[in-house]
């Protein structure tokens, strides 16, 4: 079971840094607020026993992600615009959608919760799942000449292990279409940031 | 206890701290912050149920909003880089050309 420390201290860690972003008026300072929330979810997914996804978010929110906004950061001059509102002019009508947003869903959320609709009263299920997967293949031998084909069921243990089986098994072609989304992102990120588009004829 | 409510309860929470962002903020980088926070409420979501349920798919989809986030995040500050050398600035309320 989760010790609650846990949870209520990378809660607020993850709220703090959440309200950072959008209350500091420096965009660098938001992105800063932004680290420590994506680290407080790192830390969250291993309580949920997600290792591996805790280890892809350090590693791709705030290792790449983080750095892509701080050289844009660094690139579009912002001391400019240091002087000016930073907020909307309708931002009390928006903070007032905002609050109707949290009291309706979270009205939900906490009614559905005491109304006992989760199964199992919402408790956190044996994690056992989730560290480890169940897989076949076949062994192929040859005996006196013959191939003999013998399928073998054995269990692999790991969160890294049940992700890997997961997604190259179960999820083949999502995974590769995902590739092929990144090299569409990365092909536009390249074309959108040139300086100037040079004709070549 | 620490049960699911709780995980969904701050994942929630982070996603009205993303909108509010998103609707508040004039500069085109704290949106897209803003954005990044709505899609880890996503993800927490997905995980925290996935631990509840036992079942691992939720976590092969958080990998999917992973993905996303980053391809979004690095289209999305392209663009920003291109509107600011079109126009000197990451406001919001500087590009209202289709504004009717």
């Amino acid at each position: 079971m989760t010790a609650p420390f846990f949870f209520w201290f990378f809660a607020t860690l993850v709220v703090l840094g959440a309200v950072g972003v959008v209350a500091m008026r420096q965009p660098v300072h938001s992105a800063l607020c932004l680290l420590l929330s994506f680290l407080g979810v790192a830390a969250l997914f291993v309580t949920l026993s997600a290792e591996f996804l805790a280890a892809v978010q350090i590693l791709v929110y705030a290792g790449g992600i983080m750095v892509l906004f701080l050289f844009t950061i660094m690139l579009v001059n912002l001391r400019r615009t240091a002087g000016e509102p930073y907020v909307h002019r309708q931002a009390g009508a928006a903070l007032l959608v905002a609050f109707l947003l949290l009291a309706v869903v979270g009205g939900v959320v906490v009614g559905s919760s005491r109304a006992g609709d989760l199964a199992d009263g919402g408790r956190l299920a044996d994690a056992s799942k989730l560290s480890t997967t169940t897989i076949t293949r076949t062994i192929t031998q040859t005996v006196d000449g013959k191939k003999v084909r013998t399928p073998v069921t054995e269990v692999v243990a790991g969160n890294s292990q049940a992700v890997a089986w997961g997604l190259y098994r179960d999820y083949l072609l999502p995974f590769e279409v995902a590739s092929v989304f990144l090299l569409v992102a990365m092909i536009g990120a390249v074309v959108l940031g040139k300086r100037t588009m040079e004709r070549v004829d | 206890m620490i049960t699911v409510t709780h995980y969904v309860a701050l994942s929630f929470l982070l996603f009205t701290i993303g909108v509010t962002g998103v609707l508040v903020r004039r500069n085109l980088l704290t949106v897209l912050m803003s954005i990044e926070l709505i899609l880890n409420a996503a993800n927490l979501n997905l995980i925290a149920f996935s631990r509840q349920l036992g079942d691992l798919n939720g976590q092969l989809f958080a990998v999917f909003v992973i993905t996303l986030a980053a391809g979004e995040a690095a289209i999305g500050l392209a663009i920003i880089i291109s509107m600011y050398r079109l126009k000197g600035s990451v406001n919001l309320d500087d590009v209202a050309e289709l504004k009717g």
